[in-house]
Formats: structure tokens, sequence, C-alpha cells
């Protein structure tokens, strides 16, 4: 009885193991063929007359949904821009922090305009075009029990979202402080307010923005770690877009579109102790 | 205060919109089950046949689609499989489709063990009146299954239901989706705008989910009743 159950398991598995073999090979060979045809080079974008921006939902003031329904913020403004520059139409898929790798390798976007920061791990999965944006990571606490020093943060509870650079810094850098992953900015902000953690990590213009309106909390430290940037992702190998996207950052940053686009979108949300300069890359 | 918060469902489109992720939500699963029910009748009846490799076949099936957890078929089939194989569907017609299949491979089980579980004679008395295999299924044992599945596959309609809130990780615009947006657009000026939000999900929810659980007991109660007399 138990010889007999035991090959049953082992045809069971063995069809399993042929499965997969038999969907990885197609995979290798259809892989070899779509790299020929990209279906997001400039060419193939004006030709649809559509490109596909991955942008955040739930991001206020970089990409959010107002009362209306419409898309608004940083990001969205640039998305259209971009657009109207290729002059095509655009439509916005959209993604949550950790899945805007996926997003794009698996050809779900073209461009992705995500308050997306720059780390050499994420360089190697994809490309990024030239920066728009400069932050760092900041952590924001209560005001009654402010953290101003990561040396408080050891053996206690840190709100993180899944997929952002500070779940990377401090997982890397910090490995004392408990992390506790969230999969959206709803729920880490929740999480906050509820007191599962002491503080919460997060870039630092977003924290600005939020502890303005949260008054009871501070942004305790203002920068950890390295200084990042925020720059539009294409799909690694998309040279054909990434170079397009390239000249038109710099065209813009020319024509100060950033500056105007501070202004309009994220000004009303920060602070008074928040330039544009801080935010804004300089003209060069 | 709570006035305050109340107010975010009421402001611009708000409530609109999140009927609209309502929509998605009921479409997507009404469209999955109801496919998913048809292959899943069809596949559990062929798994009553004698056919070892058609059922080897169809047990791997449904126990690859029972293991592996929603989140992951989602993922699989939403950003794996279409960099492999080049399949590329949108966002709500492949959660369709996901769920269709999930669907499919539960009510296969749900139905293979409705349709053995009807008394044996009644399977023997049909050959013996000399009904061929189509008149057996169609006129004995599907009927006869067809009482003992109902109470299972509307608790299956339930778990589908409340498993499209995993949707948004896929980029569907779900009602849980939309309710994420409003809450993140108007958390500055309504913080507990949240609580009225997800408070309206959980009606919705509630509203679709339990008349349907009610009918599932009710049908149990009469099948029981109309069993023991």
């Amino acid at each position: 009885m138990k010889k007999r159950s035991f090959t049953k398991l082992l045809t069971v598995v063995s069809v399993f193991a042929a499965l997969l073999l038999v969907l990885t090979g197609c995979g290798n060979s259809s892989k070899k063929s779509s790299s020929s045809s990209n279906p997001s080079s400039v060419q193939q974008i004006k030709k649809k007359g559509t490109i596909r921006i991955a942008v955040f939902g739930d991001l206020p003031p970089y990409g959010w949904v107002n009362q209306d329904g419409k898309r608004v913020g940083y990001d969205v403004t640039l998305a259209h821009q971009v657009a109207k520059d290729l002059g095509v139409k655009v439509k916005f898929v959209q993604v949550n922090a950790n899945n805007r790798v996926d997003a794009l390798n698996s050809n779900k976007v073209d461009l992705v305009l995500a308050n997306f920061t720059v780390t050499p791990q994420r360089k190697q999965v994809i490309d990024f075009a030239k920066p728009y944006m400069k932050v760092s990571v900041g952590v924001v606490s209560p005001k009654s029990k402010p953290i101003t020093n990561a040396s408080q943060l050891k053996g206690k509870n840190l709100i993180v979202t899944k997929g952002t650079t500070a779940e990377t810094y401090f997982t890397s850098k910090q490995p004392d402080v408990n992390l506790l992953k969230f999969d959206s900015k709803t729920q880490q902000f929740n999480a906050l307010k509820n007191g599962r953690g002491v503080a919460l990590a997060d870039d630092n213009s977003y924290l600005y923005a939020w502890s303005k309106d949260n008054p009871k909390y501070t942004v305790g430290i203002k920068s950890i770690g390295p200084k990042s940037y925020i720059a539009p992702a294409v799909k690694k190998g998309n040279q054909s877009l990434l170079n397009w996207t390239n000249k038109e950052i710099t065209k813009l940053t020319k024509q100060s579109f950033f500056v105007k686009d501070y202004n309009t979108q994220l000004k009303p949300y920060f602070g008074k102790e928040v330039k544009p300069s801080d935010i804004v890359l300089p003209t060069k | 205060m709570a006035h305050s918060g109340i107010s975010v469902l009421l402001e611009g489109t708000n409530f609109t919109r999140l009927l609209g992720g309502l929509f998605v939500t009921i479409k997507i699963a009404a469209v999955a089950l109801i496919t998913g029910l048809i292959l899943g009748v069809i596949l559990g009846v062929l798994r009553t046949f004698k056919n070892r490799l058609l059922r080897l076949i169809l047990r791997l099936y449904l126990e690859f689609f029972r293991i592996v957890p929603t989140v992951v078929l989602l993922f699989l089939f939403y950003y794996i499989l279409p960099r492999q194989l080049n399949f590329n569907l949108p966002a709500d017609q492949l959660a369709t489709l996901v769920f269709a299949l999930w669907v499919a491979a539960e009510m296969s089980d749900i139905v293979r063990g409705a349709l053995i579980s009807v008394p044996k004679h009644q399977r023997e008395s049909g050959l013996a009146i000399g009904l061929n295999r189509y008149q057996l299924y169609r006129y004995v044992l599907i009927p006869q299954a067809m009482t003992l599945e109902i109470p299972a596959t509307i608790n299956l309609a339930t778990r589908v239901i409340k498993t499209t809130s995993l949707l948004m990780l896929i980029s569907v615009m779900d009602v849980i989706n939309v309710g994420q947006q409003i809450i993140e657009a108007n958390n500055h000026t309504h913080p507990t705008g949240v609580f009225w939000v997800y408070g309206l999900i959980f009606l919705f929810y509630f509203l679709i989910d339990y008349p349907l659980s009610w009918w599932a007991k009710r049908l149990e109660k009469r099948r029981l009743e109309r069993a023991n007399g």
C-alpha cells in the first residue's frame, strides 16, 4: 500500500516537473522573438496613438484622484506634458509602489511616472531616464514622542511601505530596527495613527506634506541615508523611449516646467519650510 | 467631526465613483462565476468517469488552483506569464479569467462529490432500464446532485465576491481601489473619512453576500426537511 502511494506521488511530481519544463521552454523561445519588436518604442507609441503611463492613484500631491474623479498631481501633470509633446493620447495605469517594476517588465505600461526613486538595485532591472526631482528618506513620528535620531529606533517597530526606498534603506543599513511592512500608503498612515509602530519612514517630501495636515506628527528625522533622485523609468533596453525621455526632461528643465509644476501642484501641500529648490533640480 | 467624515462620500462624484467601482467588482465576479460554474459542472462530470489519465489531469488542475493562493495566481497571470509567453490581456479581463478558472476548479470538486454521493442504486436502476451514459447523467444523476451541491456553490460564490478585493493589486479599478483613492485625496481635510469609506464598502459587500448566504441556508434547511420528512 505504502509503495503504491509513493509511486503515485512520484507520477504527480514528475508531471508537474514536465509542465514546468514546457512552460520555461516556451518562455525562452518567445523572449527572443519579442525583443526584436519592442511594443514600447517611440515609433510604436506614435503608431498606436496612446502612451500607457503608470502613476499612483493614492499619493497626493504626486499622483491622486480628485473629487471629480480626475487624475491630478505633479507626476500626472508631467505625464500629460509628455503625451502632448509626443503627440499622442495618454492612458493611465494605476500602480502600487511594489508593482512598478513588474508593470514595466510585463509590458503593461510604456513609462513609469510614479514618484520612482533611482536605486542601484532597480537600475539592474529597468532603465531610468534623467531625474526630475530629488528626495531622501525621512522619519515621521508623533510630536508627543518624537524620534529625532536613528538610534532611538533600535528594537522598535518602524512602519514602511513595501518596495519603497525607505524599506530598502532600513533593511540593509539599520538591521536592528523592526520593520512593519504595508502594501499601500493608505495602510501605512493608518498604522501609524493606530500606534502600530513608533514612527514611519518614507520619502521626506511626502512626509512634509502629510505632517503639515496632521499637526500631531512631526518629521523628526528630515534626511537619513543618501540623497536620491526621482526619475521616469522605462523597460530595460527600451533605448528609443529612454533617449526621447532624456531629451524631454532636459527640455522641460530648461523651460522651468518643473518649477511651475511645483508651484501649482506641490506648493499648496508643503509647509513653508520647503522651497522649490529643495525638490526641483537646478537648471543647467 | 463625524459629520465632516461622512461628507466625503457626498462630495463631487465620490459616491458614483464608488458605485462604479462596485460595478466593476460585480461584473468580474458575475462573469467569472457564470463561466466558471458551467465549466466546473462539465469538469466535475468528467471527473466521475473511469479514465485514469483524464482524472489525473483534472485532479492536477484542481489541486493547482486550490493550493496556490489567489494573490499568487493573479500575479502569475498578470506579471509573469505575459513576460514569458507574450500573452497580454487588460487587467479586468485577466482577473475574470483567473477567477473563472479558479471557480471551475473548485466547482468540479463540488460536482464530483455530489455526483458520487447520489445513492448507488439510482445509477444501477438507471442502467437497468437501458439509459445510456448521457441520459443517466441528464435525467438521473445531475438533477439529484444539484440539490446537494447548491449550498456549497453559493458558499463558493460569496467567497469569490469577497476575494475580488485582491484585484487592486493588479491595477483593477475595483471598489476597494476607488475607496483608497478617495481616502487619500481627502485625508488632509477629512481624517475620519477612512471610517466612512470602508464602512460603505463593508455595507456594499454585506448587501451582496448576506442574501446569498441566507439563501444557501434556506435551501439547505429545505433539503433536510425533504430528506428526513
